[in-house]
């Protein structure tokens, strides 16, 4: 019956004349998959936030295109007060939701949306909060539901978010995809209606564009939000058609049936790049590879040894053997593409004879016995962790230190090495929000060595003291210079051996102009056109 | 034949409670906790990891689970998806019409190719027609379906530019589905040019997806053939000056075709199966892709419902093939 509703709703708006004209410009983008759902509040993956919140939504504060800095979204400007305890945005005035076959906007962009966008997660006994379900997980993740005290309508153009505590990422959060604005006006209208749960089948927002029609695990189709606050999209059209097998993504690509395609195949980029009619973009991922040491056990307790076994390690070989190319050796525990990345800071190098050096200073001139923890996964970080942790057994070999390899299978090794139960295993990290912190503090403060989040068990003083620091205050140029001195600590002190970031490949045809890489790996289309 | 019916329906009864039984251990004994992976590198903590424990009822003792779901699956009640948070039977009626409309093609491209390759082949016996039909069926059925699709799609979508990639549909046509059958959809909705654009999108996978029962099929008339060519009456037949296209044709093919129609219903099985790897390539939007991309996210209730589904599919097709003999041949008419 739902369905048949939504069916007769497109078509109805398919009548009105959002039919696909012939002459317009249609972008398609082979997508890797289908998109969980159009609310965005309900999920984490990338793929679903490509085709809810980053086409169809916008947020208070956007993400820059192309990178990580915060800049004005649905609020053109906010203050934060001198306490760090309360954020008050000022919102955009004369921005237009959506409308659709069932639903047609009287008024524009408000307050009481943000309110209603924020209360729905948070608040369990609002009357949306359980409608499609009570599961708002990145709402939860980051750690919404304690930190906020009130979300306050000042205004009709104001809003004021009180926290418990202050928190500086606060603000990178309100980037989030699970922060996106929806309309408090058509989930009124619903609730009238009797059929609260269509506000997550037939998406209002602000966003660049509108959704058309969805035929499951096949189309999506987009129609470009004319009335768009930054301006009409250059496409006219956008469609996704979900292709899983990334050979054939590549196939489409060259058939000339699909424009874009994210996640490529390592082996075929070559070609890819020799084609004429292609172009083939790269970027570091928002992520990090890492091997931590469990420094509460012995001999790891010890920086000599870490040093050391950091020094053993030949990175160039993991990034050929694993990453086959597309990855970038690692120094700092943040990728490049976040700011206050620390350049200056200077990688162990492979170097085995001042690592044995190492070694015989630390009193363990005729090596021991450890293992190294690879997992049975393949992450956007590490591809093959196995092979990898076989070639760091092979480098650990030479100069005495013998590793056996463990693996269990996924849940059961987040969990034990959550406890703890390794010597030095593999994992990795991919950014939530491209705040510092959502590295420094989530992977190596001293709280996440209590909770497990720190897999090196590693609660060092003053690299916590810095980066508790930053977390205190908004002042982004003070926050900067805090986390440059946290990642010279770190480099030092050695928790990890940081492996690499990978290197994310966008092959497009020569036609498009205008797209931009985005470090989250989102695909957006809003500034993209076709020639 | 009543009673016939009866007691077939009523084998069914073991078979479906040992699917049951099966996809839900199955699925379960995948060591790990499903909140746990769910949550990833970013671990959740212990009070969230109860609740949602609770929410989906992973707390409850596994008997207990069981006996829920099956009260539940009684009630037709399948349960939603982990992930889309939608009936699970809603998802699957509507990608099921995708997935049985380009098994039909597969079928009938198998049947019409293979039932008159095999004759040849039975009638030529020993010559080189027969030799290469067997060589060729025997590649046939050895042939892994993935790389045969990626092949296909290599020569006639990339190079040669035939026949389109993958998908069901050109995005320039805007069809909505009503009956889910995208060729019949396609004449509902009077654009045109897109019924021709649906069949050309399914010849690839037909092709690919057709090529192991195909295979079968061929050789399974072969041999039928072979053993009826040398009866009695069909010597009788060919005695009678029948004409050699009437005396295999009628006489012969009719009986030989027994054993080949309980093949064809076997190649159901294989179809399903084949459609998992076939929907994969040319991103067709049927269960086979469903049920992947379902057990990738350990999305339970989806699994398990799918499986389920499926199994109810391939048991009520047997049945109807057993029935089917009896129109064939009718010494074979339940009388039993």
């Amino acid at each position: 019956m739902k369905r048949q509703f939504l069916g007769a709703a497109v078509l109805a708006t398919a009548v009105l004349g959002f039919a696909f004209a012939a002459d317009a410009k249609t972008l398609v983008f082979c997508s890797e998959g289908s998109p969980e759902g159009f609310n965005p509040q309900f999920f984490q993956a990338g793929t679903t936030f490509d085709a809810s919140s980053r086409a169809i939504f916008n947020r208070l504060v956007e993400f820059e295109r192309g990178g990580t800095s915060i800049q004005p979204g649905l609020a053109e400007s906010w203050e934060v007060a001198d306490d760090g305890l309360s954020y008050t945005f000022h919102l955009r005035k004369g921005v237009k939701f959506h409308g659709n076959a069932t639903f047609t906007p009287t008024r524009d962009f408000n307050a009481d949306d943000v309110v209603f966008s924020f209360e729905r997660q948070w608040k369990t006994d609002h009357p949306y909060h359980a409608v499609t379900a009570t599961t708002y997980q990145y709402f939860g993740d980051m750690g919404m539901p304690d930190l906020l005290k009130a979300v306050e309508k000042v205004d009709d153009m104001t809003v004021r978010f009180v926290l418990n505590a202050p928190e500086a990422p606060f603000l990178s959060n309100m980037g989030m995809d699970f922060a996106s604005i929806m309309s408090a006006e058509q989930a009124d209208a619903l609730m009238k209606a009797g059929t609260p749960e269509q506000i997550d089948q037939t998406p209002v927002g602000t966003g660049p564009f509108m959704l058309v029609d969805y035929q499951k695990d096949a189309v999506i189709r987009y129609k470009a939000n004319a009335d768009y606050w930054e301006g009409k999209p250059a496409i006219d059209d956008l469609v996704f058609a979900i292709t899983t097998d990334a050979s054939v993504r590549y196939a489409k690509l060259k058939a000339g049936e699909c424009h874009i395609m994210p996640y490529p195949n390592p082996a075929d980029i070559k070609a890819m790049k020799a084609d004429p009619t292609l172009t083939v973009m790269e970027q570091e991922g928002l992520n990090v590879g890492y091997l931590a040491f469990n420094t509460e056990k012995k001999p790891f307790d010890n920086k000599l040894v870490r040093q050391a076994l950091n020094y053993a390690i030949n990175k160039d070989a993991i990034l050929k053997g694993v990453f086959q190319g597309a990855g970038q050796a690692a120094k700092n525990p943040i990728p490049p593409t976040i700011w206050s990345y620390n350049d200056d800071v200077k990688d162990y190098g492979y170097d085995p004879v001042k690592a044995l050096q190492l070694l015989k200073e630390a009193g363990l001139q005729g090596g021991f016995e450890t293992d190294i923890w690879a997992m049975p996964v393949q992450r956007p970080y590490n591809p093959n962790a196995q092979r990898m942790a076989e070639l760091i057994q092979a480098d650990w070999a030479a100069i005495g230190v013998k590793a056996k390899i463990v693996s269990f299978e996924w849940g059961e090794y987040l969990d034990r090495s959550k406890k703890g139960e390794h010597q030095t295993m593999l994992l990795g990290w991919t950014g939530d929000n491209g705040d510092p912190d959502n590295f420094l503090h989530v992977l190596l403060g001293c709280d996440a060595a209590k909770s497990g989040g720190n897999r090196a068990r590693w609660c060092d003083k003053a690299f916590d003291d810095l980066v508790v620091a930053a977390k205190r205050t908004a002042d982004v140029a003070a926050r900067t210079d805090l986390y440059k001195k946290a990642q010279v600590v770190f480099k030092d002190e050695a928790p990890w051996v940081t492996v690499a970031h990978s290197v994310v490949f966008m092959p497009m045809r020569k036609e498009v102009t205008g797209y931009k890489m985005d470090p989250f790996g989102i695909h957006q289309f809003y500034g993209v056109d076709i020639q | 034949m009543f009673r016939f019916l009866l007691t077939k329906l009523g084998g069914l009864v073991p078979t479906f409670v040992g699917v049951t039984l099966l996809t839900f251990a199955m699925i379960r004994l995948i060591p790990g906790d499903p909140i746990e992976v769910m949550a990833g590198e970013r671990g959740i903590n212990p009070e969230r990891h109860a609740r949602l424990m609770h929410e989906f009822g992973f707390d409850r003792p596994i008997l207990e689970q069981y006996v829920f779901y099956i009260g539940d699956v009684f009630r037709g009640d399948l349960g939603k998806s982990l992930v889309t948070k939608k009936p699970v039977i809603d998802e699957f009626l509507l990608l099921f019409p995708a997935t049985v409309e380009l098994s039909i093609v597969a079928m009938v491209f198998a049947i019409l190719v293979g039932l008159p390759v095999g004759v040849l082949a039975g009638v030529r016996r020993g010559r080189p027609a027969d030799h290469t039909v067997m060589a060729l069926s025997l590649a046939g059925y050895s042939m892994p379906i993935f790389w045969w699709g990626l092949l296909l799609i290599i020569l006639f979508s990339v190079t040669l530019g035939w026949t389109p990639v993958s998908g069901r549909l050109d995005f320039i046509y805007f069809v909505q589905p009503v009956t889910g059958f995208m060729a019949i959809d396609t004449l509902l909705s009077d654009q045109e040019g897109s019924f021709l654009d649906a069949l050309h999108h399914l010849v690839l996978p037909s092709i690919v997806l057709g090529t192991i029962p195909l295979a079968v099929i061929a050789r399974m008339t072969r041999s039928a053939m072979l053993e009826v060519l040398s009866e009695d009456y069909v010597r009788t037949a060919r005695a009678k000056g029948l004409s050699p296209f009437r005396v295999i044709g009628v006489h012969a093919l009719r009986n030989a075709l027994i054993p080949v129609v309980t093949v064809i219903g076997l190649q159901v099985g294989t179809l399903l199966a084949g459609a998992i790897l076939t929907e994969s390539i040319f991103s067709w939007p049927g269960i086979g892709k469903w049920l992947i991309d379902s057990i990738g996210r350990r999305d339970y209730p989806s699994v398990q419902g799918g499986i389920l589904l499926v199994a109810i599919v391939i048991m009520l097709v047997n049945l109807a093939v057993d029935l089917m003999y009896g129109l064939i041949n009718p010494r074979i008419r339940h009388a039993r």
